[in-house]
């Protein structure tokens, strides 16, 4: 590790993980803490917790903005443990300089978004600081949800399983990177930025006993899948062309040289499901997204690795993505 | 290295010398510094190499690629087909 | 039926074609006499005969060695240095493009200096420069220029338009290089492996097929200039076979939908005006190689950083890691997991040789892509 922070230890990979376990988890160390869990299951299983902070720019985007991803981020994260979200902390940190009109449409679509979740905002904080030192407007929500099945777990996964994606992959990222400057891409494609309950609900709902969800944030598909191989021992094996990607996704990746599969998502999620389920789970995901798949089987070919399958017969492990989101374009 | 990419030209402006080029839908500026006067048309398909367009694709000749994939795959599937008859007919003798 | 923009995507990744001309390659590869080695020279044919798995439909007898064609990788470490002692100027603002800004120099990478408080900026396109000198009119833009000769003419148009918009705070720092000249040095290697090359296309889309004739003629080696789409590789590679099962060897173009001989004259015309041979460049990992780079013209002295920041740049040469193979891996005589470094205290976001530093290096590639199956 550098001795000093670098842009890369934030980017949900190798390097952030490394900082993640080296400093916060060697401090901290917990039996709840160690199960690395996109949230935190506590009081013997019936609340899930957990927090986030948001730092995007654009504050606005295609899609959504800062406002909105606050409250779909912590969410998503206690939906993904099979809770229900019902109460949330909202913490802004702004610089001096900040219009008003911004903040109040920024608390606008937080409002929005909390209700289509069913949960409130029960207490706050506010911070103003000197111009430059935050850019514009940063926020932190954390939440508690009540947990609808227990027993969701990235460690549990096994053979019996198998894995799927809830929608085409890399839409945040990549509008997001389009949006930069110095980038400059026009393009009709929206952030996926999006609440994931009433997705979880109807699958339990319906019955399907599930092993285990992560929604695909920084990192992608690819920090997820090899997060789950290493969490719970096993070899997944994905047939690349299963892996659902738009158009306008793969035409930004074509023009910078990214992958789809390691770009960024805001409202879309993988899930374990036993073999078994598998069908009843894929009906009820496309309900919401018609281009949900199931990508991935579980194998002990090659445990703690992701192999990526291609349509003529070659295979490649699928790493862990690494460094700061660069173009690749010399 | 290098990354170029073919994308479509779907809008000129001659006064910057600057065209819009379209790749799957999404949509940038791109220099026509590189080009001689005239020679980029809208509709055109090119090459794109950070903001420029480096010059034209030729449409006669990626065809002509496709044309020979296309016989290629024929010839491997008849040569599929007489093995698999092959196959047969010697199964049928055992 | 007329082309579509997705026919020239799709169509030359199909799995069909692939699998079809696999078969083909193994077929004729039977009736080589001998087995083969083939050095793509550019990173981004590594990278897709790394992403694409294209190794692994070969036959034993024919054998890739990566080549140097990677401009952030060869660049060695005095010039990370310059552009990090630039960037740590006041009021300066140092734009270069994406992956340069991970390569380490002997400080650390123009990462660490945006880390220290540079203003270190990558861009889409150099002419971002322009955008960026008008939003800063009191600081001093200088556009660290990297590529092969496929970038070389983009810098040149900036220039362009500095001059004609007199513009006053853009420098470059030229960083340009060239192809033939270190295939030539790695033929003139006694140990040298290379029976046949892929041409990269797209620095031929600029100086055309011609800069390659030498090859097959003078030193006897096949040149296929192939395009970047797995189909495109993997027709090349089958062209190649062709050439030596059938006693032949030439020039030919595979990529004929976007190369041709003379390649783009006025691009040409305009690196000219601009640049002339530098006496050598060193390429990390392979060393000095004779006119192997670029430099401006006396005449644009007052644009060029290296003359008006000559004071402070750091002119010591450094040589690359004892440890590290980069230099035998690029000319054939090593693999990269034959390193004895690779993958433990080299890796991506740790690079030690050349080959680690971009995507496109053949290390990094094997690192990435893990050819370990």
């Amino acid at each position: 590790m550098t001795n000093t922070i670098t842009l890369a230890q934030g980017n949900g990979g190798e390097e952030n993980n490394e900082l993640i376990s080296n400093v916060f988890y060697r401090a901290f160390e917990n039996e709840i803490l160690a199960k690395s869990e996109d949230a935190a299951v506590i009081e013997s299983g019936k609340l899930a917790m957990s927090t986030d902070s948001f730092t995007v720019s654009p504050l606005f985007f295609n899609g959504g903005d800062i406002g909105k991803l606050a409250v779909c981020g912590t969410c998503n994260d206690l939906a993904m443990m099979g809770a229900k979200p019902k109460y949330l902390t909202c913490s802004v940190i702004m610089e001096e300089g900040f219009e008003l009109n911004q903040l109040k449409s920024i608390v606008e679509s937080m409002k929005s978004e909390l209700a289509k979740n069913g949960a409130v905002v029960v207490s706050g904080d506010t911070k103003v600081v000197q111009k430059g030192s935050v850019d514009k407007i940063f926020i932190n929500t954390t939440g508690i949800g009540e947990v609808l099945q227990e027993g969701i777990s990235s460690n549990n996964i096994s053979e019996d399983d198998l894995i799927l994606v809830s929608r085409d992959i890399g839409a945040h990222g990549a509008a997001i990177f389009a949006a930069r400057e110095g980038i400059e891409l026009e393009t009709e494609l929206q952030s996926d930025c999006e609440s994931l309950f009433s997705t979880v609900e109807a699958l339990i709902t319906n019955g399907i006993q599930i092993t285990a969800m992560r929604d695909a944030t920084r990192g992608g598909l690819a920090a997820v899948l090899n997060e789950w191989a290493k969490q719970s021992d096993v070899c997944i094996e994905v047939e690349e062309e299963k892996i659902p990607v738009n158009q306008y996704v793969q035409g930004i990746c074509e023009m910078l040289g990214f992958e789809a599969i390691a770009l960024a998502n805001e409202g879309t999620f993988v899930l374990a499901v036993k073999e078994k389920d598998t069908q009843t789970a894929l009906d009820v995901l496309r309900k919401f997204h018609p281009n949900a798949q199931i990508i991935a089987k579980v194998t002990q070919e090659k445990p703690k690795k992701v192999i990526l399958h291609s349509s003529w017969g070659t295979k490649r492990f699928l790493e862990t993505p690494t460094g700061e989101l660069l173009p690749r374009i010399c | 290295m290098c990354l170029s990419i073919p994308s479509k030209v779907v809008q000129i402006d001659e006064q910057t010398n600057i065209a819009t080029v379209d790749t799957m839908g999404v949509q940038r500026e791109a220099s026509l510094d590189l080009m001689a006067e005239g020679d980029v048309a809208i509709g055109d398909y090119v090459l794109i190499h950070i903001g420029f367009i480096m010059n034209k694709i030729d449409e006669e000749d990626a065809l002509a690629s496709l044309e020979t994939y296309k016989e290629i795959l024929t010839a491997m599937d008849e040569e599929e087909r007489q093995n698999a008859i092959l196959e047969a007919d010697r199964c049928e003798g055992s | 039926m007329g082309l579509e923009l997705k026919n020239l995507y799709n169509d030359f990744r199909d799995a069909k074609t692939i699998k079809a001309y696999a078969k083909l390659i193994a077929q004729d590869a039977k009736k080589l006499p001998r087995p083969i080695n083939i050095m793509e020279v550019c990173g981004g044919h590594t990278h897709t005969i790394m992403k694409y798995g294209i190794l692994q439909l070969l036959p034993p007898n024919i054998k890739f060695i990566h080549g140097p064609g990677c401009p952030v990788c060869v660049m060695p470490k005095e010039r990370v240095d310059h552009a990090y002692a630039l960037a740590m100027q006041k009021d300066v603002i140092l734009v270069t493009l994406g992956d340069m800004i991970k390569v380490p120099g002997s400080n650390g990478s123009l990462q660490d200096a945006r880390a220290k408080g540079a203003d270190v900026r990558f861009v889409y396109s150099p002419m971002e420069c322009l955008k960026i000198s008008k939003e800063n009119p009191t600081k001093r833009i200088i556009f660290f220029a990297i590529g092969f000769e496929t970038t070389t003419p983009m810098t040149a148009a900036l220039l362009e338009q500095v001059i004609k918009q007199d513009i006053h705070n853009i420098l470059v720092h030229i960083n340009h290089v060239t192809v033939p000249e270190p295939m030539r040095v790695l033929l003139s290697d006694d140990e040298c492996n290379i029976d046949a090359f892929l041409g990269p296309s797209h620095v031929s889309v600029i100086s055309g097929s011609k800069i390659y004739e030498e090859f097959p003629k003078k030193w006897g080696k096949p040149v296929v200039v192939s395009g970047f789409e797995p189909v495109d590789v993997m027709e090349s590679i089958s062209m190649v076979v062709k050439q030596f099962v059938e006693s032949r060897c030439e020039l030919e173009v595979q990529y004929k939908r976007a190369v041709t001989y003379d390649g783009n004259l006025n691009a040409q015309k305009l690196i000219a005006k601009y640049f002339e041979k530098a006496p050598h460049f060193r390429f990390r990992g392979l060393g000095d190689i004779p006119e192997g780079g670029l430099k401006l013209k006396k005449e644009y002295d007052k644009y060029n950083a290296e003359v008006i920041y000559d004071a402070i740049l750091p002119k010591e040469e450094i040589d690359d890691h004892k440890l590290c193979k980069c230099g035998e891996i690029l000319k054939g005589k090593a693999t990269p997991p034959e390193c004895s470094i690779f993958g433990t205290a080299c890796k991506p976001n740790t690079p030690i040789g050349s080959c680690m530093v971009s995507s496109e290096g053949a290390c990094a590639a094997y690192y990435k892509y893990g050819n370990l199956l």
